[in-house]
């Protein structure tokens, strides 16, 4: 249920700007991988090429090959939709769909696909969904209320289960934590705990602290400059990483000395 | 040991005889009422020396009292307060202007077209009315025979029509604008003529759709239909940019995070987007045809007149309240005692402006009921 992703000489480009330059990366199944970095180095560009959302932005295109357990995400005859069906994401925002219900918010993946569910495997699949995301026990009384009602730790959990409801093997966060206070966080990091289990987690983080809490690995991302496109500059283990670099670049990052 | 409320400095108690340096004079709460009965007494006496009239009496009053009370306030409370208190008193002064034709409006036509509004004007015709029996009603002083039915009948079913018409296409349109255009060459010469169409004058729009029908039909092809899609060319533009707008503030994150799940672009628009969007879609249309409903003269050329009852859009003229109105006016159906028409004219005037309101009341209420909901 869980896949891993190789990423071969990656580069990202809107219209004619090179946004990152020649990333290759290999992400273990069933592991939490922290992609690090200054604002704009282009580590959530990054993340939205893992599931083809980039191209959602116009002029957003791709070079280079993304191999999801090995079948490149990348190659010509490549359903976009398919990959995404199997690369789920959370988003830097909390955004439930604001028609519809909790209930609703957490089928949307089959329901806005259209597809005929059985009432009893719905019900299953909401509770097995929302207890995933650890939000079963605050929402079960109320899942015909609006998913918007819910503050924005329960909303940001909410879309969690949205996301695993549709069984991705690959969940994709971009700084799912930053609009989050102190507590709704750690609810969520111990979430990313538990999902490791089961799925591929990547993670784009601005919180150093966070990435070391949650992640087995991680990525550091920089840019030369403004205008430069942005590099992985290193790769690792997270206690490597946070520890014991090997680049100048990420030491001065993680111990705070610019960034 | 000295403590750090020994170490502060003591409290002055402040003197109750000096005056707070930060405040300025400020007008009794009785000098604004006062000044604006002073200045309504001497409009009233001002107006008097040319011969009392409501209107310069309101004007002499009104310029008086911003006058007075500008400088009133401006001398006691300083120059920002009394151009404050100018700036206020001119806004007001604008609302209370436009309010003027709503009020007069509604007031003339709730006076004249109250007494003719009964059953028999609402369920009847003007089949077989013909000056003969406006001469015998006026001569025996018996009720006004004949009704506007037909007439509401025709306004409801061209508007439906119409709404047909328009709202697919010019939903599809702002769809194709907002979502695929994205600011292509295609997308902005639809915006460019999309504008042009908003400024075609509504006698045109008739013009256009009579002469279409007559190539298509042969000439003298005036029915329900043709009516229709001279008000849908009006209609078209306003729900194209209405549903554009509403199409615009939905928020990106939304398609996002439909597309993340898997979800097709024209489901997640069908499913995500319009939904999102209905509430204020729902509202613009509703909106158009409260706009379209009262036109007249791209009526008259597309379905004629007609005094009988005609169900039937796609075949022999109908009548609509505007065009009912006009013709009640405009040829009387008795030249010689008008009071029948007039007040059959005023009566439909009436019903017309029911029927625009009753449209907006329903547009807020449909925007009510489809807007997403935030309960807990």
């Amino acid at each position: 249920m869980s896949k891993r992703i190789d990423v071969n000489d990656l580069n990202v480009y809107y219209s004619k700007f090179r946004a990152v330059e020649g990333v290759s990366i290999n992400i273990e199944a069933k592991s939490v991988t922290a992609f690090i970095g200054p604002s704009g180095c282009g580590k959530s560009t990054f993340l939205r090429t893992l599931n083809r959302m980039h191209e959602v932005i116009p002029g957003g295109r791709v070079e280079g090959e993304v191999l999801l357990d090995g079948d490149n995400l990348y190659a010509p005859g490549v359903d976009p939709v398919t990959v995404r069906s199997q690369i789920g994401m959370v988003f830097q925002r909390p955004n439930p769909f604001p028609t519809m219900s909790i209930r609703d918010n957490v089928l949307a993946g089959v329901k806005l696909n259209g597809k005929k569910i059985a009432k009893s495997d719905a019900d299953a699949l909401v509770e097995k969904s929302l207890r995933g995301a650890n939000l079963w026990n605050e929402v079960k009384d109320r899942l015909d209320k609006p998913g918007a009602g819910l503050s924005g730790g329960q909303q940001q959990r909410l879309c969690i289960a949205r996301t695993i409801a549709v069984k991705p093997d690959v969940i994709l966060m971009d700084e799912p934590c930053s609009a989050l206070d102190p507590i709704s966080t750690l609810a969520i990091e111990d979430l990313i705990n538990e999902l490791k289990n089961d799925y591929t987690v990547v993670i784009v983080t601005h919180n150093m602290q966070q990435a070391a809490r949650v992640s087995d690995k991680t990525a550091f991302f920089n840019i030369a400059g403004t205008g430069k496109p942005g590099k992985l500059i290193e790769y690792n283990d997270t206690a490597t990483i946070f520890s014991n670099p090997a680049e100048q670049a990420t030491e001065d990052y993680v111990s705070g000395r610019f960034g | 040991m000295k403590t750090d409320q020994d170490l502060a400095p003591k409290q002055p108690t402040p003197p109750s005889r000096k005056r707070n340096s930060l405040a300025k004079g400020k007008l009794p709460k009785w000098a604004i009422p006062a000044t604006a009965a002073g200045s309504i007494i001497l409009g009233a006496a001002a107006s008097t020396l040319g011969g009392f009239a409501i209107a310069t009496f309101a004007i002499y009053s009104a310029l008086l009292f911003v006058i007075a009370a500008t400088i009133i306030t401006s001398l006691v409370e300083g120059n920002r307060r009394g151009k404050n208190a100018l700036a206020t008193y001119l806004v007001y002064g604008a609302f209370l202007l436009a309010l003027i034709p709503l009020a007069s409006v509604l007031y003339t036509v709730l006076q004249k077209g109250i007494p003719g509004i009964n059953m028999h004007f609402l369920t009847s015709s003007m089949n077989g009315v013909t000056g003969a029996v406006d001469n015998a009603t006026v001569e025996n002083g018996t009720p006004v025979i004949g009704g506007a039915y037909h007439a509401v009948m025709g306004t409801l079913l061209i508007t439906l029509w119409a709404t047909l018409i328009s709202v697919p296409v010019g939903m599809l349109t702002a769809i194709y604008l907002v979502e695929y255009g994205k600011g292509g060459p295609l997308s902005k010469a639809i915006t460019f003529f999309v504008d042009v169409m908003t400024g075609i004058p509504s006698i045109v729009a008739g013009l256009f759709a009579a002469a279409f029908f007559g190539l298509l039909l042969g000439p003298n092809s005036r029915m329900g239909i043709v009516a229709a899609v001279a008000l849908s060319v009006l209609m078209i533009p306003t729900v194209v940019r209405s549903t554009e707008e509403m199409l615009k503030i939905v928020p990106n994150e939304l398609r996002e995070a439909s597309y993340a799940l898997g979800v097709r672009r024209w489901r997640t628009i069908l499913k995500v987007v319009i939904p999102t969007a209905i509430s204020g879609i729902a509202s613009g249309v509703t909106l158009a045809i409260a706009r379209v409903i009262g036109e007249t003269a791209p009526i008259l050329v597309t379905a004629g007149i007609a005094s009988n009852i005609n169900l039937n859009v796609f075949a022999d003229w109908m009548s609509t309240l505007p065009t009912f109105i006009y013709y009640q006016i405009l040829t009387p159906t008795s030249p010689t005692n008008i009071d029948p028409s007039l007040q059959r004219a005023w009566a439909a005037a009436l019903l017309l402006i029911v029927m625009v309101m009753a449209l907006n009341l329903i547009a807020r209420l449909v925007a009510k009921i489809f807007a997403p909901k935030n309960g807990r």
